[in-house]
Formats: structure tokens, C-alpha cells, sequence
């Protein structure tokens, strides 16, 4: 239960993080539609989580085999201690499970930036949310220049916030729908194509429009079935880091140096205020889901769940995995990782409350109705012992989550001195604020976000390696002295 | 400077550490949190060590090139001390962790011995530490370019990479020295470690005279292989059963169910 709670936690909180300001090449109304989905997303999480509790103790019994329903938090604390090793195994267990993806990730976004000179060149575009141009003739000048980008940046996310939450106050899911659905058309083909056509340019690989318009159209269109339909768990998760990697990509080519530190300074401050301040919106949107019993958007979120769901014997249960994965665009504005509802589009798509509900247990998207639900109930149980549930159990992370933590370490690579020594500690930093992260979440068992510690160590470590230990280990290389 | 550089020297440098990592600690989640939490601290301990040196250059006489040795050489020695003591910390981290584990789970055994967070820190001390002595080397090795071509060494790239070898395979023994030793409050051993890291970061002092840095290396690297050996429970006995697959505890601990 400890890990349900974990899972469901973080789930919230890798939604709600996940929102962040679109670059200015999409149209305003997408980075609308993320701030709402991201809204949605979060509220329905905590809807998710709520209603799955709900519809966990209505679906009966755990004989039948249906993964437990979150429980009330007094049976947490009584199962707490007896668990507690099982607990730790299966805590570190999930804590690999997002190692992984965010290591994936983060390799794709270096290897990139370090062969494709094209996301590092200095086109003079930008962002229409950030305006004020960096080269400028003072420091000063500059310094004023990516304060009022950061503050419209910042503005851009917190209005996008609340339009979503207002938007799923007043139930208006079709529009966030269509919203992330759009979002995720705009990503898998537009900056996918853009992409390719840089990656090929560096190689030097000629290649026609025939046999590119083809590999775009396939890449894309399974990329949407992945998303927002049923797919490979794996193809899912792929795809889904694919789609963090542009995005993080797309960030670091458009936003100046200055702008860009300070935006992912202030989006964590923001994520922990938004997500522990009683009037946040990204609380209101928790609460509002909890209220109402609804799940959580199930795109914009990477899950992990086990394969084992899939090969239940209901037939009429879609892989839902995919779903929560989908409109990683939105991700990417939002990329706040706490609570960021961007994670979570409400691309309801066919998915209705109790499957959500479904969906919110710990075994992540599942599209079932009510009746498959009891159908799967009664038949004899295939699941593994109740043990193995906390195994098999998946976990969550935002895409907003995976976008900024991506964005930090290829900006890392892209403008540091250090070179490899500053990638390299960046990315330990935020592995060890993930871990710390995960384990904070275990102890307090609410809703946390996900960004500050680890962007704070992923920060602290780029300057001090930066401007600190490079010149010491220079030194040292070039005397060929160990420490 | 080819690929076949880059990657023979990668491979001297990372293959026993990589190949140590797959089969022992991949499969492990707790080991390879650990072993990140081990690569953290290694981290925060050379930035405390640069933040001093950086302070001590800044208020120095930038000018005198003796002056400015001088100060590189106090930098090695106090990051080597920083380091050890990065390395208690950790080890008094991990025990308080342990035992509050131990005494919330009710349980006979933990969930990881203090041996393999032993050998687990040690590890990542040492991934850590020779990936930041060699890694910008190695990307300068892919690039063109003629080693030694004012008349420096040019063997520049080979022994570094059995330079960073050695380093990460002595943490690793250090860690697991340094471990029991605490455990079982053997101060003299504890200072021993320590001694025997500062010998090997002042014998590189002497670079580039290779021979007169590398072969005393690599013989402290074998007499702390063999002390963490026997320290770690080895024997002649063990080493003996292990070779000719008669050990049973180990040939059933490994026996995976199918």
C-alpha cells in the first residue's frame, strides 16, 4: 500500500510538474490547451487516485485477483511495519524503474547535443515568451533582459495553469482532449521531421522526400497509436522518452543562456509552492479530482506498469499506458515536475470514470469499463501473490519531469567549460534529488514535487563544477597528477 | 589519435570496473542507488577540496609557476583527506541507515550487508573518480592530433587510462579495507588506507616518469587487493573451492530460478 500511495503520490506529482511554457513555435492556443491539460492532469491524478480507492474497495475482495485498491491510509501504517523490507526492496526497485527512463533520456539529449551542432547554434530566434534578447551590451542589460523573459515565461505557465484548472472545474474535457491531442500530432511529426533533417544534415546523409515522408508518417502515426492508444509497453515508453528528448532539445536551442537558468530555477520554486500551498492551483486541481472521483489524464505521464496487465484474460482492456503517456507537447511547456498536470492530458478517449479509477491502482492506465472490471473480478485469480503486487506494481513520473531534468543536463553539455566533468556531475545530482525525492514521498505519503531537489543539486552542481572544480581538474590533467 | 585510441583506452580504464558493475551490481536496485549515493559524496568532497584550492589560487601569487605547483600539490593532499573523510561519513551514513531499517523492520537480516555497501561505495567512489580524471582525455583522444608533439610523453593517453584503472580498482579495495576496519574499530588499519591513497596521489606526483608512478601503483594496487581479500572473509581455502566450482554456498546463492 505504501507504494500504491508512493506510485499514486507520484503520479500527481510528475503531472503537475510537468507543465511548462511551450516554445513560441506552437500556437498559443496548444500552450493553452497544456496549461489546462496539465491542470486536468493533475486534478485528475488525485482524482485517479481517489476514485481507484473508491472503486478498488467496490470491486470487491483482493481474491479475485484485482490489484488491491489504494487503501485508507490506517491500513498503510499497519501493513508499514511489517512490510517495511519488502517496502525497501520494492521502493528501490521503483526507483530504478525511473533511473532508467530519465538516464535514457538524458543520454539521447547529450548525444545529440554534442554531434547535432544544430541545437546549439545561435539562429538569433526565439521564443515568443521570451522576447528580450541576450546579447546585449552589458551585464546588466542582459541580466534585466532574461529577468522579464523569466517573468513571462513564468506568467505564460501560471495562466495556462489556471485556465486548466478553471477548464476542469467547469468540465470542459473534450476541449483538453483535443488539446493534447494536438499537442503530441505537433511533436511526433513536426519536430521529429526537424529532427531527422538536422541529424541527417550533420552526417551528410542524402536522403529524398519519398523515403523521409514515409519514415516521418510511420514514425508519427505509431507514435499516436502508442500514446493515446494501446501499444507495446515498451514502444510506449519509447516513445515517450523520444518525445522528452525533443522537447528538451527545443528548449535548449530557443531559450538564451541566462533565461534558461533562471526559468529552471523559478519553475521549481513555483512547483513547490503550487503544489504544497493550500491555495495552489495545482492543489485546488488535486482536490477538485478527489472530490469528483475522476482520474487522472492519462497521457503526459511515463508509466512503468507491468506487462502482466496486459496479458489479463479481459480482451476488452486496452493498454492504457500508452494514454498517460500521450501529449508529451505538453509536457514539454509544462514541464514542471511537481504535481504538473501536463504529464496528464485529459484525452479521455473512450475512457470512462471507472476505468480511470481502474487506472489510478497502482497498475496504471487501464481502459476497462465497470462491466469487464467485475468480469475480470470474478474470474479465478491469475495475479501473483500479494506480495508480488508491490513488485509488480508500476511507477509514474511526469513528462515535465523527464523534459527539465533532460533540459538541465544538456545545457550542461551544451555551454559548460567543464565539458563532460559538469554533464557528468549534473547528471548524478539529479539522479541522487530523484532518489531523495522518491524517498520523501515514501515518508510523508503525499502529494510532492519532484523538481526542486533536483533541479536545486543539478543547479548548485553546474555552477560549482563549472566555475569550481574544472579548473582544478585541468590543471591537474595537464600535470597528469591523481587525486 | 583514432577510434582505436578512444576505445582501447576506454576499455583499460572502465573494462574491470563495467564489467564488475554488470555482473555483481546491475541487477541489484539497492546496490546501484548505493553506488550513485557513493559516486554523490565522492562529488561533494572534490568540490569542498576545489572550492578550497580555487580560494587559495585567488589569494596567491598567480605569477610564480613554483608557487603555483605548490598550491596544486596542497590541493591533491587535502582533496585525498576530504575524500577519506567523505568516505567515514558515508559509512557512519549508511550504518544509522541500516540499523533504523533494522529496527522498523523487525527483521533478522538487513536487506544489505554492510560488506556489499562496503564494496558498492567503494565502487562508486572509484566510477567516480576516474571518470572525472579521464573522461575529457578521452573525448580529446576521438579528435586529431599528434600526443607529445612538443616534446611531452606520448604515452600521455595509455597510462592514463591504467593510471584511472588502478585508481577506481584502489578505491574499490579501499572502500572495503576502510569498511571493516571500521567495523571492527581498527583505527591503525583505517589510517593505513588513508597513508596508502596519499602514496599513490604523491606518486603521481612524478609524472611523466611512468615507470617510476605506474609499477609502484600497481604493487600497492595488489597488496590492497589481497588485504581486501582477506578482510572481505577470503581465504586461500575459498579462493581454492571458488576456482574449481566446489563452493556450494556460492554456486547455490547464484542459482537462479528459471
Amino acid at each position: 500500500m505504501a507504494n500504491n500511495a508512493e506510485d499514486i503520490e507520484n503520479n500527481m506529482d510528475q503531472q503537475e510538474t510537468n507543465v511548462a511554457s511551450e516554445p513560441a513555435q506552437q500556437p498559443p492556443d496548444v500552450a493553452v490547451t497544456r496549461a489546462r491539460s496539465r491542470g486536468s492532469g493533475a486534478g485528475g491524478g488525485d482524482g485517479g487516485g481517489g476514485g481507484g480507492g473508491a472503486s478498488g474497495n467496490g470491486s470487491g475482495p483482493e481474491q479475485n485477483g484485482q490489484p488491491p485498491a489504494p487503501r485508507p491510509p490506517r491500513v498503510v501504517e499497519t501493513e508499514e511495519d511489517e512490510d517495511e523490507e519488502l517496502t525497501l526492496k520494492y521502493g528501490a526497485k521503483h526507483v530504478i524503474m525511473l533511473f532508467v527512463p530519465v538516464t535514457l533520456c538524458m543520454v539521447v539529449v547529450v548525444a545529440t547535443i554534442k554531434s547535432v551542432s544544430f541545437y546549439t547554434q545561435n539562429d538569433g530566434q526565439r521564443l515568443i515568451y521570451t522576447p528580450f534578447p541576450e546579447d546585449t551590451d552589458t551585464v546588466a542589460q542582459r541580466a534585466l533582459n532574461s529577468i522579464l523573459n523569466t517573468t513571462i515565461m513564468i506568467t505564460v505557465i501560471i495562466v495556462m495553469t489556471l485556465v486548466l484548472v478553471l477548464l476542469y472545474k467547469y468540465r470542459c474535457y473534450k476541449v483538453i482532449q483535443g488539446w493534447l491531442f494536438l499537442s503530441s500530432l505537433l511533436l511526433l511529426f513536426f519536430f521529429s521531421y526537424i529532427y531527422l533533417k538536422e541529424v541527417f544534415k550533420t552526417y551528410n546523409v542524402a536522403m529524398d522526400y519519398f523515403t523521409l515522408v514515409i519514415i516521418v508518417w510511420n514514425f508519427g502515426v505509431v507514435g499516436m497509436m502508442c500514446i493515446h492508444w494501446k501499444g507495446p509497453l515498451r514502444l510506449q515508453q519509447a516513445y515517450l522518452i523520444m518525445i522528452s528528448a525533443l522537447m528538451a532539445l527545443v528548449f535548449i536551442k530557443y531559450l538564451p543562456e541566462w533565461t534558461a537558468w533562471l526559468i529552471l530555477a523559478v519553475i521549481s520554486v513555483y512547483d513547490l509552492l503550487a503544489v504544497l500551498c493550500p491555495k495552489g492551483p495545482l492543489r485546488i486541481l488535486v482536490e477538485t479530482a478527489q472530490e469528483r472521483n475522476e482520474p487522472i489524464f492519462p497521457a503526459l505521464i511515463y508509466s512503468s506498469t507491468m506487462v502482466w496487465l496486459v496479458n489479463m484474460a479481459d480482451t476488452d482492456r486496452p493498454n492504457r499506458n500508452s494514454t498517460d503517456v500521450a501529449a508529451p507537447q505538453q509536457e514539454a511547456p509544462e514541464a514542471v515536475v511537481s504535481p504538473a498536470p501536463s504529464s496528464l492530458s485529459q484525452d479521455d478517449g473512450g475512457f470512462t470514470p471507472s476505468w480511470v479509477n481502474q487506472q489510478e491502482h497502482q497498475l496504471g492506465t487501464m481502459q476497462s469499463t465497470e462491466q469487464s472490471r467485475r468480469e475480470i473480478q470474478e474470474m479465478p485469480s491469475a495475479r501473483p501473490p500479494v506480495e508480488d503486487d508491490d513488485e509488480e506494481r508500476g511507477v509514474k513520473l511526469g513528462l515535465g519531469d523527464f523534459i527539465f531534468y533532460s533540459m538541465l543536463v544538456g545545457k550542461a553539455s551544451a555551454t559548460a567549460s567543464g565539458d563532460w566533468n559538469t554533464t557528468l556531475a549534473c547528471f548524478i545530482a539529479i539522479l541522487i534529488g530523484l532518489c531523495l525525492t522518491l524517498l520523501l514521498l515514501a515518508i510523508f505519503k503525499k502529494a510532492l514535487p519532484a523538481l526542486p531537489i533536483s533541479i536545486f543539486f543539478g543547479l548548485v552542481f553546474y555552477f560549482a563544477t563549472d566555475n569550481l572544480v574544472q579548473p582544478f581538474m585541468d590543471k591537474l590533467a595537464l600535470h597528469q597528477f591523481y587525486i | 589519435m583514432t577510434a582505436a585510441v578512444f576505445f582501447g583506452c576506454t576499455f583499460i580504464a572502465f573494462g574491470p570496473a563495467i564489467a564488475l558493475f554488470l555482473f555483481t551490481i546491475a541487477r541489484e536496485p539497492l546496490r546501484v542507488i548505493f553506488l550513485i549515493a557513493g559516486a554523490f559524496f565522492w562529488l561533494v568532497s572534490l568540490l569542498l577540496s576545489s572550492l578550497v584550492w580555487f580560494i587559495s589560487v585567488q589569494i596567491s601569487n598567480k605569477d610564480s609557476a613554483a608557487q603555483q605547483k605548490g598550491l596544486l600539490i596542497f590541493g591533491v593532499v587535502l582533496s585525498v583527506l576530504l575524500q577519506e573523510t567523505f568516505r567515514f561519513a558515508y559509512y557512519k551514513l549508511l550504518k544509522k541507515a541500516n540499523e533504523g531499517l533494522l529496527a522498523l523492520s523487525q527483521e533478522e537480516t538487513m536487506p544489505i550487508s554492510i560488506r556489499q555497501l562496503a564494496y558498492v561505495s567503494g565502487l562508486g567512489f572509484g566510477f567516480m573518480s576516474g571518470a572525472f580524471s579521464v573522461v575529457n582525455i578521452l573525448a580529446d583522444s576521438v579528435g586529431p592530433g599528434t600526443v607529445g608533439i612538443h616534446g611531452d610523453s606520448q604515452h600521455y593517453f595509455l597510462s592514463s587510462a591504467f593510471m584511472t584503472m588502478a585508481i577506481i580498482l584502489l578505491h574499490m579495495f579501499w572502500g572495503v579495507v576502510f569498511f571493516d576496519a571500521c567495523e571492527k574499530q581498527r583505527w591503525w588499519a583505517v589510517a593505513a588506507v588513508v597513508i596508502s591513497h596519499l602514496t599513490v596521489s604523491c606518486l603521481t606526483f612524478q609524472n611523466p616518469e611512468y615507470v617510476a608512478s605506474l609499477v609502484p601503483t600497481y604493487v600497492i594496487l595488489f597488496l590492497m587487493g589481497v588485504w581486501a581479500f582477506y578482510s572481505a572473509g577470503g581465504s586461500l581455502r575459498n579462493l581454492k573451492l571458488c576456482l574449481t566450482c566446489k563452493d556450494k554456498d556460492f554456486l547455490l546463492a547464484n542459482h537462479r530460478p528459471r
